[in-house]
């Protein structure tokens, strides 16, 4: 992430942030320190930790994580520099003169192991009942230290209740160690601020305001915490018990669909390096499981580009045409449910600008209960629908209670990435060896349009693939080369792109004459839109446009709660960092260049499914009653 | 409450000086003199870790920044420490002059005094001599009549926290945050108060720092030893017949000191409050000063019938409350060491589990993110090995509830 | 709370953030300010004061429960603390707070039923020289005895 020190992160939490020179190369650029009696040059101000990293040399580390901002507080990570009475954190010391580090002296190793006791001695649980078994980075420390028996004991009686108050993450405090990950994820990386450590001493622990349990605070459930967490202290709801049962339940029709994130990302928890897409292997593997159909997401995701997109130029046209003032501009895209949640609660005054349109998850689920429910002749009481998503807000979405517009819940279970890995490896397969197999009809396959809304920016260019044809009546690829559209891609924070329509406008569509009767109005236009990941990066923009600055003028912006978009969603697996991110996206992309049907208005399941079923069209009646949803304005405070 | 203006004697500290003196002289000398005139006194810090003031003053005044701070530490927390008390508020003179010398000298236009909750009940007398300072033109514009001298001081109090006299602990109070130090590099000196070049100081260095301008470094170097320069104001408490305040110059030995405040049997003398140490008896002829015990000067007397367990384990449940509990050695090592305290009371030990707690607390005091957690093993250790014979040996150990 | 009440302590949060600065910095003189006058600060002040620095509820919560003197749930009338620290141990404290916990029928860290005097522990006060002492709010008082110390809180309203 580009910006570590955020004004939110507390003083005592960073280093000291020595600015790295351009040219190290230069003199007084770099300066030459040993490290275990090698001489080695590193560029003035990096930490120790970076010197040791860059030069093939193990400090174990815990409250350091790549995304977040220095803390220093686990003390693990501790090595000598000459000349210092005490131990240094490797991870807070900027290298700002010629020092001499040992990392593996006797008075580190005992430190190290010192401090491992210490931990052991108060987390609470058996890895063996832990979902983080296997993928702890306590556990792993303390098997790195060949720690073999609790020199400070070990308690045994948790001393904390868990709070499993909301749809989509589990606190466990006595599984805590206090890196302040979580802490600083919440509060300086998403700007939400639930989780800050409360109390002093031996009492301090994380917590939320007043020790409300989550779901009475303003967590967006992002699950970011989630993820960067190094115990099992904090993990996401999982259902995937309740999906047994229904699958073993005959009288049960169990379909799944899956997002393209947890398909570019799953392949890591079956040990293969990051940037493996897994689609057509776990399609082989949920029939296995006993999955009764199993569906693409993207889908959806195109079906959504028709129904948002018309939704824009709706807005525009009442904007521009007729002149309505009332008319709430930019839009804002409204797939992910943490960036919902976060704009209800803090930026309650423009939940006009949300798109009403679903997110591709909640339209596949309202279409389950009727238009599926209808043509496989089965009764929509025994549907059962899941979702397998890189989100643990997926959860709380799809129990939001106004999701119900089939006439039953819509989307039953939401399922993270990890959660579907676990139930993949329970039914004894291991993912990898799977033959590929396609989705299923009705729906068969989607569009790489629906693909990309895995990475941020990725809905932004599926709108644009659409909406550029749609107008100008030209081929995308004449102005964005094999239709990569670049301005929108990258991890940068926030985006911004200006798009000419041109002079020349095409006819409209049939599917759209009913809406607007030329694009005479869109002559010489210029579509102003943005892509901004994480809510922190949201935030700016948000208060940019309160501002009435030159977010404010856009005409449609692209909002994700979490880092890199839903490749980076709490419930995709652990760990993660940018390289993993940058990986998965990768995937996505490549997938995306690979298929044949790359935009969302060439996918025929969609447009039949307007000929057949949703026959007023986008936006039309019975569109709205299905596809589109309202927002509550929510607003910070806490009752 | 306390009486009124005690005579004090006292060499330094406690001689004779009158309000706006040391700030007058500085119509006569520059910066370069003030500096030149502390590196001549050998002074250094007074709150306990002792580092050269005139080091702190010259990198604070030497940083390039639009603004920079003066930070009184008057959040005096150690147990048994007391004489910031009696320094503001029978000298507070002393206190102020001092800032107002180290905002001339480091080039600061706002001096913040931190001032503990517990001494709340100064405020309205400190907020007073401030106005007063205003009035007579020792305190805002053009101050003694130096040209473009621009110096205000502001008090704010603490809320009780004993970790916020830790440095950069206190800047992060004064933030408004919760009190935890700064991971050091890098320095206040740099980046103090909001992200600006402070010095943060104590009062009695500051009071020291009001003589040194008057009267001189070479005057304060006088007093003391070659490395110990100067006076040192001594808290005494516990058992004795004259607990207080006292100046005496470094250099002093345990006994001499005991004599003076009148203490008699005399088991043992913890030296630097609960953070520092415990001497036994043999130990008693041991000095005072940088080359022996250095100490923010906090004097505890344990007579013959103390039991030094229970004094023990009255300092680690002061640790395990006033930790900030952000790094592990502190937060979790304190309460293993408390938990082996209880565990002796009871005589439900190991020696083998004793002697790895000692261990532990060496490592806390290498590895603790700062000098809370790595001076608190401190009395652990020391009490432990001065008086092993009275608690694992004597039946106390074991038997220690009798 | 009435919207009255809620109101009125908007209206007098706001005076102490116009008098301290709606800064971060100012966040300790605030919460110092409703301490004094409530005796602890409401989740509603918490969220006041979060909205008018700008800053989380949950950081306001995090640095009150930081500090001994600040309070987040309802304290009496009077908070009185009694120093348990190693002087004011030795010399006395423990029949002190006998006798007080005694007078006033409730022990340390409880309020009596009137809601006169809260009764806490606090480690040292700075008085090693004048143990044991205790805070009456503010005010401090040292050389105590059982009858004293009994005497002092009886005369507090």
């Amino acid at each position: 992430m580009e910006n570590k020190d955020t004004s939110r992160a507390p003083v005592s939490q960073k280093s000291h942030v020595v600015e790295k020179p351009e040219h190290p190369e230069y003199i007084g650029g770099s300066i030459s320190v040993e490290i275990n009696e090698k001489k080695v040059s590193v560029p003035l101000g990096t930490t120790i930790l970076e010197a040791c990293r860059e030069n093939k040399i193990h400090i174990p580390t815990l409250c350091h994580h790549d995304d977040l901002c220095v803390s220093g507080v686990c003390r693990i990570c501790l090595v000598e520099v000459e000349g210092m009475r005490t131990l240094q954190a490797s991870c807070a010391f900027p290298i700002t003169a010629p020092i001499k580090i040992k990392t593996t002296t006797q008075a580190v190793r005992k430190a190290r192991r010192h401090i491992i006791d210490l931990m052991l001695s108060e987390h609470c649980g058996e890895c063996y009942a832990c979902v983080r078994n296997n993928n702890c980075e306590l556990q792993s420390l303390a098997k790195e230290y060949g720690v073999d028996s609790f020199t400070f004991g070990h308690i045994s009686e948790p001393r904390y209740e868990i709070d499993n108050s909301s749809f989509s993450i589990i606190r466990n405090s006595d599984k805590c160690i206090l890196c302040k990950r979580c802490v600083r994820t919440c509060i300086d990386l998403q700007e939400v601020g639930v989780l800050e450590s409360v109390n002093r001493g031996d009492k301090t622990m994380i917590s939320t305001f007043m020790d409300k349990p989550l779901s009475d605070v303003i967590c967006i459930n992002c699950g970011q915490c989630i993820n960067r967490c190094p115990t099992g202290a904090l993990q996401a709801n999982d259902p995937s018990d309740q999906i047994w049962r229904d699958i073993e339940d005959p009288a049960k029709h169990v379909v799944i669909q899956t997002a393209p994130s947890p398909r570019a990302a799953i392949g890591e928890e079956f040990g293969l390096p990051a940037g493996h897409s897994m689609t057509k292997e776990l399609n082989t593997a949920l029939k296995r499981i006993g999955f009764d159909g199993v569906f693409d997401t993207n889908t959806t995701a195109d079906l959504t580009i028709f129904e948002e997109g018309t939704e824009l130029i709706l807005r525009l046209y009442k904007a521009l045409v007729e002149k309505d003032e009332s008319v709430a501009l930019p839009q804002f895209t409204s797939c992910s449910p943490g960036w919902v949640k976060y704009l209800e609660h803090f930026y309650p005054e423009y939940t006009d600008n949300l798109s009403t349109a679903k997110s591709p998850q909640q339209m596949f689920g309202a279409l389950f209960k009727t238009f599926y429910a209808d043509k496989i002749g089965v009764d929509p009481k025994d549907i059962v629908s899941v979702a397998v998503m890189p989100c643990s807000a997926k959860k709380f979405e799809c129990n939001r209670p106004e999701m119900d517009d089939s006439g039953w819940k819509d989307v039953d279970y939401g399922l993270t990435t990890r959660e579907m890995a676990k139930m993949i490896k329970e039914a004894g397969i291991h993912l990898p060896e799977m033959p590929p197999s396609n989705f299923d009809s009705p729906f068969g396959e989607a569009s790489g349009a629906g693909l990309i809304f895995g990475a941020t920016g990725g809905v932004m260019e599926a709108a644009i693939r659409s909406v550029v044809e749609f107008v100008t009546g030209n081929k995308i690829e004449d102005i964005f080369e094999k239709a990569n559209v670049i301005p929108v891609r990258g991890f940068e924070g926030i985006k911004y792109a200006e798009l000419p329509l041109g002079d020349v406008v095409g006819p409209v569509p049939g599917i759209l004459q009913k809406l607007v009767p030329n694009w005479d109005w869109l002559k010489g236009a210029t579509l102003k839109v943005a892509v901004v990941h994480g809510t922190a990066n949201a935030k700016k923009v948000m208060d940019d446009i309160k501002a009435g600055g030159k977010f404010s003028q856009c005409h449609f912006i692209e909002f994700m709660a979490c880092p890199g978009g839903c490749i980076g969603g709490g419930g995709q697996p652990i760990p993660t960092n940018e390289e993993i991110r940058m990986k998965r996206v990768e995937a996505i992309y490549a997938e995306d260049e690979s298929l044949e049907m790359r935009k969302a208005h060439d996918n025929p399941n969609v447009v039949r499914l307007y000929e057949e079923f949703l026959t007023d069209g986008p936006c039309g009646h019975l569109s709205h009653k299905l596809l589109h949803t309202e927002y509550t304005k929510r607003g910070k405070y806490i009752a | 409450m306390e009486n009124k203006k005690i005579k004090r004697e006292g060499a330094v500290i406690f001689s004779e000086y009158k309000r706006g003196d040391s700030i007058n002289k500085l119509k006569e000398i520059s910066r370069d003199d003030v500096l030149f005139e502390l590196k001549e006194s050998g002074l250094k810090g007074r709150g306990g870790a002792g580092f050269p003031t005139s080091t702190k003053w010259m990198l604070t005044a030497a940083a390039k920044s639009d603004k920079k701070y003066i930070i009184c530490n008057a959040d005096e927390g150690e147990p048994g420490t007391f004489k910031d008390r009696v320094l503001l508020t029978d000298y507070p003179e002393l206190v102020f002059d001092g800032m107002v010398v180290g905002g001339f000298t480091i080039g600061a236009k706002e001096g913040i005094v931190y001032l503990r909750g517990e001494y709340e009940y100064m405020l309205a007398d400190l907020e007073l001599y401030l106005n007063n300072m205003r009035k007579d033109n020792l305190l805002g514009n053009n101050i003694a009549g130096i040209d473009g001298f621009n110096f205000d001081i502001r008090i704010q109090l603490g809320s009780g926290a004993y970790v916020c006299g830790e440095e950069t602990a206190l800047i992060e109070s004064l933030e408004g945050h919760r009190g935890e130090a700064r991971n050091r590099p890098p320095f206040p000196v740099n980046t103090g108060f909001m992200g600006h070049p402070t010095s943060v100081n104590n009062v009695e260095t500051l009071s020291a720092v009001t003589h040194i301008v008057l009267k001189g470094g070479s005057w304060f170097r006088q007093y003391g030893t070659n490395k110990s320069t100067g006076s040192k104001l001594f808290s005494v408490s516990g058992d004795c017949e004259k607990p207080g305040v006292y100046e005496l110059p470094w250099g002093t030995t345990i006994s001499e000191l005991l004599e003076k405040v009148e203490a008699k049997d005399t088991k043992a003398v913890q030296v630097g409050g609960a953070s520092g140490i415990c001497l036994n008896k043999e130990q008693f002829s041991r000095t005072l000063g940088y080359e022996d015990i250095a100490t923010g000067g906090s004097i505890i007397v344990f007579n013959k019938d103390r039991d030094m367990i229970h004094v023990l384990k009255n300092f680690m449940e002061f640790f395990v409350e006033e930790s900030c509990g952000q790094c592990t050695p502190c937060r979790i090592g304190n309460t293993k060491l408390l938990e082996g305290v209880e565990m002796i009371e009871k005589g439900e030990f190991t020696f083998r589990y004793i002697n790895e707690l000692k261990e532990l607390g060496k490592t806390m005091q290498v590895a603790s993110k700062c000098g809370l957690g790595q001076s608190s093993p401190n009395s652990f250790i020391s009490i432990l090995n001065n008086f092993s014979e009275e608690i694992f040996n004597q039946g106390n150990g074991g038997t220690n509830g009798k | 709370m009435l919207v009255a009440e809620k109101n009125s302590l908007t209206e007098e949060i706001e005076k102490m953030v116009e008098k301290h600065g709606a800064t971060r910095a100012a966040l300790m003189p605030v919460l110092q300010d409703i301490q004094r006058n409530h005796k602890y600060v409401s989740e509603f002040a918490q969220q006041e004061v979060a909205r008018l620095l700008n800053i989380h509820p949950v950081e306001v919560y995090s640095v009150i429960t930081f500090y001994s003197f600040l309070n987040s749930e309802p304290r009496g009338r009077n908070i009185v603390r009694l120093c348990q620290t190693i002087t004011c141990d030795l010399i006395g404290k423990e029949i002190v707070a006998k006798a007080i916990e005694r007078e006033l029928g409730v022990k340390f860290g409880e309020t009596t039923k009137d809601n006169r005097i809260t009764l806490e522990f606090a480690n040292c006060l700075g008085m090693c020289d004048q143990g044991p002492a205790m805070l009456v709010n503010d005010k401090v008082y040292t050389k105590l005895t059982p009858e004293k110390a009994v005497e002092i809180l009886n005369k507090v309203k």
